[in-house]
């Protein structure tokens, strides 16, 4: 199962923090799970395709929309780090 | 040594722990992050802008990425270490909820001189305001608001790239 998780304002303007997902036989990158999930979820439009900036972790390190995932990655998406 | 914790810290504590581990360091440097009064929450904000956009916090928010933020700030010190000849490194981060004025974050370097301690202590406060998984949401009379990210802190990596 594929453990997406959602961080900040993108997690509260998605209204969810995490779900499990059956990795899609049509998905291989990041870019094709992130139009796999405004499939089935289309209020996801307004903020994957908004103006701000999203970035993409897979199993904790940040990655870039062609990454190839595999069944088990976690997948975490969060607006630019703002520490210190 | 790296901490992510809800808890303050004390810097005599943290200053008396770094100085035990750092053997025979000629350098020790320590910086201590506080939430400010005032937020600068756009990163194009400024002039009269900047001004609506700024506001009075009353708390400040720090969500973190558990797992993740652990792994970037090990990384960010393992890298400091490859860089710098150190003999100890302390990161501390708060979570949770802040006030103003409330220490948020630690970054402490010891090494045999003076310029390598401050630049690897520069060096982390740096990635980490960037590349380590926190994020900042300020609480004023207005409402609650995500801080969003400052250009000036992603150029502020540049400096270490060569």
């Amino acid at each position: 199962m594929l453990n997406i998780q959602y961080f900040a304002s993108i997690r509260e303007a998605l209204n969810r923090s995490e779900e499990q997902l059956e990795l899609p036989a049509s998905v291989a990158t990041v870019d094709q799970l992130i139009a796999h999930l405004l499939q089935l979820n289309p209020h996801f439009k307004a903020v994957f395709n908004g103006k701000d900036k999203i970035l993409v972790a897979v199993n904790q390190t940040v990655a870039d929309k062609n990454c190839l995932l595999s069944a088990n990655d976690e997948v975490a998406f969060f607006p630019p780090m703002t520490g210190g | 040594m790296i901490s992510i914790q809800t808890a303050d810290f004390s810097l005599d504590e943290e200053y008396k722990k770094l100085r035990e581990r750092a053997g025979d360091a000629g350098a020790i440097v320590t910086f201590t992050g506080l939430v400010r009064e005032i937020y600068d929450s756009g990163s194009e904000a400024t002039g009269q802008l900047k001004e609506n956009r700024e506001g009075k916090i009353s708390t400040l928010y720090l969500e973190h990425y558990p797992g993740m933020t652990e792994k970037s700030l090990q990384q960010i010190s393992d890298q400091a270490a490859r860089t710098w000849p150190l003999l100890a490194t302390r990161i501390i981060h708060r979570v949770g909820q802040l006030s103003a004025k409330d220490q948020i974050v630690f970054v402490g370097t010891a090494s045999a001189h003076r310029q390598d301690a401050f630049e690897s202590a520069q060096f982390m406060m740096d990635y980490l305001k960037s590349n380590a998984p926190f994020w900042k949401k300020q609480s004023s009379e207005s409402g609650s608001v995500w801080i969003e990210s400052k250009q000036s802190d992603t150029d502020a990596l540049d400096r270490w790239q060569n």
